[in-house]
């Protein structure tokens, strides 16, 4: 019932609300936290490692699964942000050259 | 805590949040147009995608959970999109952990509001509010709520444009995602130390990647990321 419930319109939508649920929960759930207990170092630590090591998990299996033109997209858009900070040149830049390496078949 | 009282929350704090995230427009514009378009290849509405940035208001999970969202929705899709969610979000218990001093004694409403809000931006300009001895909760409100109706906007400006474009391939918008978080990873750069979680992050997801199908190897690359980071020292003085 359930599954046909969420392969129905409404389906999206309840994704959406469990979503929203689960982020307010990760809001929220820090101040609860600290109202009882400690967070240690090397908990902190962790938590600081996550949000890299998730854009890494994200990016390098999709940017290789699409061959040279992509992994040389994500290089471009890196160093680009490295240099400038700036985010539409370095999503541009990516984009460049991932379409440019299509185009030319390689 | 040398204050017994609660944080005050006024009106010129709130003006004063929202003056100091004007500085970020940009790039959150950037991000939200992204993510539009990234949402309208991936075939979400309109009203999807402008719902899922309102409600959901996490830039980096709603583009990863771009990646695992269900055409159709199942159970399963609905619980691996939920985990990607809290993982990429458990940075968010931190920053809560922060501010708890700060919000002691505050009303549960005003705190569940402001909470509602915070993004890493807004956590940022709080914490340096704080550091320069201001204690007004409305800064770390109103840095909050003045980004989010730039977020949904330019969320739908970039569906519109994105939903434009026939040939996506042609212009790598396909590759919008997996750039956006290349671009990401130079300002999270702090040397090379502290990525080591990030190099076991990405040889754990093309690992799993090649050995389960689906997209579990976010979930487990970022799971060896957290790993790493609690095994290994990363140098940070804290």
């Amino acid at each position: 019932m359930i599954d046909a419930l969420l392969a129905g319109p409404a389906g999206p939508w309840i994704a959406i609300l469990a979503l929203a649920l689960v982020t307010y929960l990760c809001r929220a759930s820090g101040v609860v936290l600290m109202s009882r207990v400690r967070l240690t170092p090397r908990v902190e630590r962790g938590l600081r490692a996550l949000p890299g090591s998730i854009v890494v998990a994200t990016a390098l299996p999709t940017g290789l699964s699409a061959g040279l033109p992509g992994l040389m997209g994500l290089a471009a858009a890196a160093a680009v942000m490295a240099l400038t900070r700036f985010e539409l040149a370095a999503v541009l830049a990516g984009l460049g050259v991932v379409a440019a390496g299509r185009a030319l078949g390689l | 805590m040398s204050h017994a009282s609660a944080a005050p929350f006024t009106r010129a704090g709130i003006l004063t949040g929202i003056r100091l995230s004007l500085p970020l427009w940009p790039s959150i514009a950037v991000f939200g147009a992204a993510f539009g378009a990234a949402a309208a290849q991936r075939g979400l509405t309109l009203a999807e995608a402008a719902g899922a940035s309102a409600l959901v208001y996490a830039g980096s999970a709603q583009m990863v959970t771009l990646e695992v969202w269900g055409r159709p929705w199942t159970v399963s899709a609905l619980l691996a999109a939920m985990t990607v969610t809290g993982l990429i979000n458990a940075r968010m218990i931190l920053m809560g952990a922060t501010i708890q001093p700060w919000m002691r004694g505050t009303p549960l409403w005003r705190t569940a509001m402001t909470l509602f809000v915070l993004v890493d931006a807004s956590w940022l300009i709080g914490v340096r509010h704080r550091s320069e001895g201001g204690r007004d909760l409305g800064v770390l409100f109103g840095a909050g709520i003045g980004l989010w109706p730039l977020w949904v906007a330019s969320t739908m400006a970039g569906h519109l444009a994105g939903a434009l474009v026939t040939q996506p391939r042609a212009y790598a918008l396909d590759m919008i995602l997996p750039v956006f978080f290349a671009a990401m990873l130079a300002p999270l750069w702090r040397g090379v130390r502290p990525a080591l979680p990030w190099l076991a992050s990405g040889l754990v997801a093309l690992l799993v990647q090649r050995l389960v199908p689906g997209y579990a190897f976010i979930a487990a690359g970022a799971a060896a990321g957290l790993v790493t980071g609690l095994l290994v020292d990363d140098g940070a003085a804290r």
